[in-house]
């Protein structure tokens, strides 16, 4: 059989492991951004009871090999009574980690901005909230994107490790076509190259919108 | 909580395959922080001072494996390669080279900008005094360089060092490969990765405090 009949059989099965690859990163992706852009705005901002186990858990969490958290989420969970199954297991301990790395991001991308702009901003008589979202935001949005992009990027190339829960993303078909076809070069070769586009791609939209959101447009 | 009895003796007992399963986990940091060390170096000293292809060759290759799951390049070198060259190598050669591979890539970044970051006027002053560009590569640009990215080093070499645990899918006797191992074996499962993960957090913590102390040593000098 040549390689082209082979890649068409197996095709359908790499395009779902993609198909899992794409959803396990773009759910990591949503929650880890909501929930770290919350830790780390309280990182930044909170009281110190609030801070001190935020900064605990971020501390741990970024500590841990995200295949030994994927492990510790699946197999201590049930302890805490989280009764989880592979997939959720995984995408949780994926969000988590990454939403400790945007957590930091935050928080780096707010102190980034000069305290004067907050105190400015609350002299003119804006609300708190105001302040953050009208004024510190805006400004610690070109500091965010870049780190970001790389955190999303890691987050898609950390979804492969799911595979080693059993779950058939794109990792996982990729083998699982090897062991059918016996062809191993070729197909990590392919896979490669469709995490290759995937990252690609996003790294080089997120270019575009440093771009868009410098201070200094060309 | 669940009714579930823990029972951390039979973890104990298997302790071995833990903490020697952390001395190999350091022993292939130790071997890839040098190996990517050399590697990122030397690219990025290509890159800085090289023609427009080098520069182009090395950006490449940045690209190409900052952009590539670890988990992926592992398996494609170890079960991969054999396939197509006339070579045989352990699972444990194998995973250094690709995390020294891997590795190096995130170090040239770190270097590159290094080397950028280095005043124009030291290298003016190097070559005022008549040094050639060997000697100010090696007495002037990288050792202002290291004290400039030596934060952003000891950060790439804890990431290096928890990256090691994916050396447990080729069954290297790592530290994860030891959790797994009394995982399968006592179904002790709760008990093992509550004591293999905070040994990760404990190392790495390690590992980073050691950096930093040598950070601040190094810059006083």
């Amino acid at each position: 059989m040549n390689f082209a009949h082979v890649l068409f059989e197996a095709a359908p099965s790499l395009w779902r492991g993609l198909e899992v690859t794409v959803e396990v990163s773009a759910v990591s992706v949503s929650f880890a951004l909501v929930a770290g852009l919350l830790f780390g705005t309280a990182l930044a901002y909170g009281p110190i009871l609030l801070r001190l186990p935020i900064r605990a858990v971020v501390d741990v969490v970024r500590g841990i090999p995200v295949l030994v958290l994927i492990f510790f989420v699946y197999y201590v969970g049930p302890a805490a009574g989280l009764e989880l199954g592979s997939f959720s297991a995984a995408i949780l301990a994926l969000s988590l980690f990454s939403a400790c790395q945007v957590a930091e991001i935050t928080r780096g991308a707010i102190i980034s901005v000069h305290h004067g702009q907050m105190e400015a901003a609350r002299a003119v008589g804006l609300t708190f909230r105001q302040c953050l979202v009208s004024v510190i935001f805006p400004q610690a949005l070109r500091r965010f994107l870049p780190p970001w992009i790389n955190s999303v990027t890691d987050t898609v190339k950390g979804s492969a490790l799911v595979s080693l829960l059993g779950i058939v993303d794109l990792m996982l078909a990729i083998q699982q076509v090897i062991g059918r076809t016996y062809r191993p070069m070729p197909f990590y070769v392919l896979g490669a190259l469709i995490y290759l586009c995937i990252n690609y791609a996003l790294s080089s939209a997120s270019r575009r919108l440093e771009a868009h959101f410098a201070y200094v447009r060309d | 909580m669940l009714h579930y009895h823990f029972n951390f003796g039979l973890i104990w007992q298997h302790f071995d395959k833990l903490d020697w399963g952390l001395v190999v986990s350091l022993e292939l940091t130790l071997a890839a922080v040098a190996v990517s060390t050399v590697l990122g170096l030397a690219f990025a000293v290509a890159h800085v001072s090289g023609g427009r292809g080098v520069r182009a060759l090395v950006a490449g290759y940045v690209e190409c494996i900052r952009n590539i799951p670890l988990l992926l390049l592992v398996y494609l070198v170890f079960y991969g390669v054999p396939t197509i060259v006339n070579l045989q190598y352990s699972a444990m050669t194998s995973f250094i080279v690709t995390l020294s591979l891997y590795y190096a890539a995130y170090l040239v970044e770190v270097f590159r900008a290094g080397l950028l970051a280095v005043a124009r006027g030291m290298q003016d002053a190097g070559k005022a005094i008549g040094m050639t560009a060997w000697q100010r590569l090696v007495h002037v640009r990288l050792p202002i360089m290291f004290r400039i990215v030596l934060p952003s080093l000891s950060n790439t070499y804890v990431s290096l060092f928890k990256d090691t645990a994916i050396a447990s899918v080729l069954a290297v006797p790592e530290l994860t490969y030891g959790a797994q191992w009394i995982n399968n074996n006592t179904f002790r499962v709760i008990e093992v990765w509550s004591v293999a993960a905070p040994m990760y957090v404990v190392t790495g913590y390690a590992i980073l405090f050691l950096l930093r102390r040598f950070e601040r040593i190094y810059a006083m000098r």
